[in-house]
């Protein structure tokens, strides 16, 4: 499905400085988007979003640091600050005015928490970014793949809903498409966390007697969705695990906002 | 001593009280009194009754008795940490009146909140009728609104039976659901036998209060019928007429049925207010500063400590001269490294578990609980401040709340989601003491479980909480 990576122009900060321009936005690709071989995907796609509706932007490239949510989350305020001031340091460098991440962790900790550090930005995640572009009339859902007659739920990341009461943005994205949306049991400021959490993602769950993201599974399949729409990397990797053991795979696609954006556009 | 308060009488009080002034004042106020109220103001103190005096004694001391605990409740709370929650008042009277007064998070549990609902307005009342009870009990009248209030008091007193009516069935519903219907909630490690026990203790309580209160009325109501002694023809009862036929019909037992039940209940709701500071019912109170005092930022936000963002900057720029800071541990072993609104939400905290019913780790079958973070919290300040009356302020005893109230176990199951601090009814955030004790295990012990070590040493030195290289960060841009 993917175009050959020759027509995204993806430029660094630093590529860009040298030649005397500054982007519109920075996009603030975040650990998981840079390492994690399913997130990476979403984050070509999220370029491939930026590139199609010709947003100026540029990526920090190897100058990127981890934002340091998981070691706030894990009670490492040190490391944290250590992490912050370094990267603010990079980002008011190059005069960064406006950021969208692929993340709602990295969105969270630079919106909320950089600003009492010295790095005040316009942040915004990117199913926000998709839903301005849907306003605008510059995002539409045609040209590419029909999501027609299928049943699609949303799973909210808490640091989006919860954590900064984003629900509507990323079920905009969804309600172009001409599928059925479905929410689960546990939706919107109910929403069950994936178990990715408070750095539970590098760690191994406490004694309990079922992992969250099986839980979450549950109200997965008691909504009859055959797509499931994630907007968090974190909660992308503890879904697809789930529906891996349920063994539904080949029944439940998890597939990020980005993602079915840049597929019913055929990008 | 004597003398010169004689003579202080003499010649400073005595002309003031001979005064023609004073002397008009004082037969206009006789006058006012008598016509609104039927007092007669030397009768009153030539005719004050035993009753009087037992009930305005009994007053002073139930009111004594509760500001006293209540002081060291605040005490207590005052045990934490400062914190600035002074800033936008505007906003903060209007969470106020939104969740505590407006009730608007009880509405997520439709039916829990229109139980709810029906006990706390009839509280809010009912409480107009208590006033009048108060000063019937000093002055020795009775029912002493019913004249300046006219046909208005026969619809407030049926407007209160008919409150008490619906706080019955709530209370009466609530005491089945607890303790027969099973609801999952109402269990967990620390629903153990007291808090058990308390909450069913306020429900029979609240039952009490109102049956004495329609039962007081209904006596009323007959002797009112037999035109006996002072029980002047007042207020409308479209409940407590039903339960006329139960009564006697001599005005004697009648009026022996009036008097307990006008005594029991309000002695009763001294004696509830009193048990109030013992009490997780305690919440009808502290349920209004602590929503004003909210945390008005996204929950998404986790406090910069600024002890740290110090010597952060010490040691990125050898130059920066960090102000003088107070020596405190980083993060939180005992409750009186938490802040005053961490301990003010323990002592608003009603056991309600919506926190823990929503809480993925709990659902899970972890040992974390978010209301039991905040039961410990209490206890823990409790126990501390019981120790400071019982030993003085310099005693310490070996405890902490890390540990012997709350387990690292517990701690580290959270995924810090915010259901919890988004179930709250009143705006408690077990979240935050959750963070602060983990930032003490981890910055004060480096005591956490090694995978996260593991996680600290990459993104320290690869930035990434993965063993990646940082060179390698931008390898996406090729692998498709």
């Amino acid at each position: 499905m993917e175009h050959p990576k020759s027509e995204i122009k993806i430029l660094t900060m630093a590529e860009m400085a040298a030649q005397g321009q500054e982007p519109e936005i920075l996009f603030w690709v975040g650990c998981a988007g840079s390492f994690d071989e399913r997130a990476q995907k979403i984050t070509r796609d999220i370029c491939k979003i930026l590139n199609h509706v010709g947003i100026s932007f540029a990526v920090l490239g190897t100058e990127e640091s981890c934002t340091g949510d998981p070691a706030k989350r894990a009670g490492n305020e040190f490391l944290f600050q250590m992490q912050a001031m370094v990267n603010i340091e990079v980002l008011n460098g190059y005069n960064i005015k406006k950021i969208v991440t692929g993340c709602p962790h990295c969105f969270n900790t630079i919106k909320n928490e950089y600003p009492g550090l010295g790095g005040n930005y316009e942040v915004i995640h990117h199913s926000q970014l998709i839903q301005q572009l849907i306003d605008e009339g510059k995002l539409k859902a045609e040209g590419g793949e029909s999501f027609k007659g299928k049943k699609i739920t949303y799973h909210d990341p808490c640091y989006l809903g919860r954590g900064n009461n984003v629900y509507e943005a990323p079920r905009k994205a969804l309600e172009i498409l001409d599928a059925e949306l479905v929410e689960m049991k546990r939706c919107k400021s109910n929403g069950l966390c994936c178990g990715a959490g408070g750095a539970q993602m590098f760690k191994e769950p406490e004694k309990g007697n079922k992992d969250i993201n099986l839980e979450r599974m549950t109200d997965v399949l008691e909504s009859k969705a055959t797509v499931v729409a994630a907007a968090c990397p974190f909660c992308m990797t503890m879904l697809r695990d789930g529906v891996k053991h349920i063994e539904k795979e080949q029944d439940i696609q998890v597939l990020d906002i980005a993602e079915i954006t840049v597929r019913v556009n055929g990008l | 001593m004597y003398l010169n308060s004689r003579t202080l009488l003499n010649t400073q009080i005595s002309p003031v009280l001979e005064s023609p002034d004073f002397l008009t004042f004082y037969s206009e106020f006789k006058t006012f009194l008598h016509f609104n109220f039927k007092i007669n103001f030397e009768k009153y103190y030539a005719s004050i009754m035993i009753g009087q005096i037992v009930f305005i004694i009994i007053l002073a001391a139930a009111v004594y008795l509760f500001s006293k605990n209540a002081g060291k409740i605040r005490r207590n709370i005052l045990l934490g940490r400062d914190a600035d929650r002074s800033d936008n008042p505007a906003e903060r009277w209007k969470v106020m009146a939104k969740v505590a007064l407006g009730q608007s998070k009880m509405v997520k549990r439709p039916f829990a909140a229109v139980m709810h609902f029906f006990i706390y307005v009839g509280f809010v009342i009912i409480n107009i009728e208590v006033l009048e009870i108060m000063i019937d009990g000093i002055f020795g009248s009775h029912r002493i609104f019913s004249r300046p209030l006219g046909s208005l008091y026969g619809l407030l007193i049926g407007g209160f039976e008919v409150l008490a009516v619906l706080v019955l069935v709530a209370c009466v519903t609530f005491l089945v659901r607890r303790n027969i219907g099973h609801l999952k909630r109402f269990s967990g490690v620390e629903m153990t036998s007291w808090p058990k026990s308390d909450a069913n203790y306020i429900l029979i309580i609240e039952i009490l209060l109102m049956t004495a209160f329609l039962t007081m009325n209904a006596a009323d109501h007959k002797l009112q019928l037999l035109n006996f002694g002072h029980y002047i023809k007042a207020g409308t009862f479209p409940v407590s007429t039903l339960l006329s036929p139960l009564l006697p019909d001599s005005s004697s037992s009648l009026e022996m049925i009036e008097r307990s039940c006008w005594w029991f209940h309000i002695i009763g709701i001294l004696a509830f207010l009193n048990y109030l500071p013992y009490s997780k019912h305690f919440h009808i109170l502290l349920a209004f500063p602590n929503t004003y005092y909210s945390n008005l930022n996204p929950k998404g936000e986790f406090t910069n400590m600024a002890s740290v963002t110090n010597e952060v900057k010490a040691m990125l720029d050898p130059s920066f001269v960090p102000p003088q800071a107070e020596v405190s541990r980083f993060g939180a072993k005992d409750v009186t490294d938490l802040t005053w609104k961490n301990l003010m939400e323990a002592y608003t905290c009603t056991e309600c578990g919506r926190c823990t019913s929503v809480c993925p780790a709990n659902q899970t079958g972890k040992l974390l609980s978010p209301r039991k973070i905040m039961m410990d919290t209490r206890d823990r300040v409790t126990e501390i401040g019981n120790n400071l009356d019982k030993h003085g302020k310099d005693f310490k005893d070996d405890k902490s709340l890390l540990d012997n109230y709350i387990s690292r176990e517990e701690l580290w199951a959270c995924t810090t989601c915010n259901a919890c601090v988004d179930a709250c009814p009143v705006n408690i955030n077990p979240l935050e003491i959750i963070t602060e004790m983990r930032r003490y295990m981890v910055m004060e012990e480096s005591q956490a479980p090694a995978s996260l070590n593991n996680m600290f040493g990459n993104v320290e030195n690869n930035g990434a909480p993965w063993k990646y290289s940082q060179g390698d960060r931008f390898n996406w841009k090729e692998n498709s």
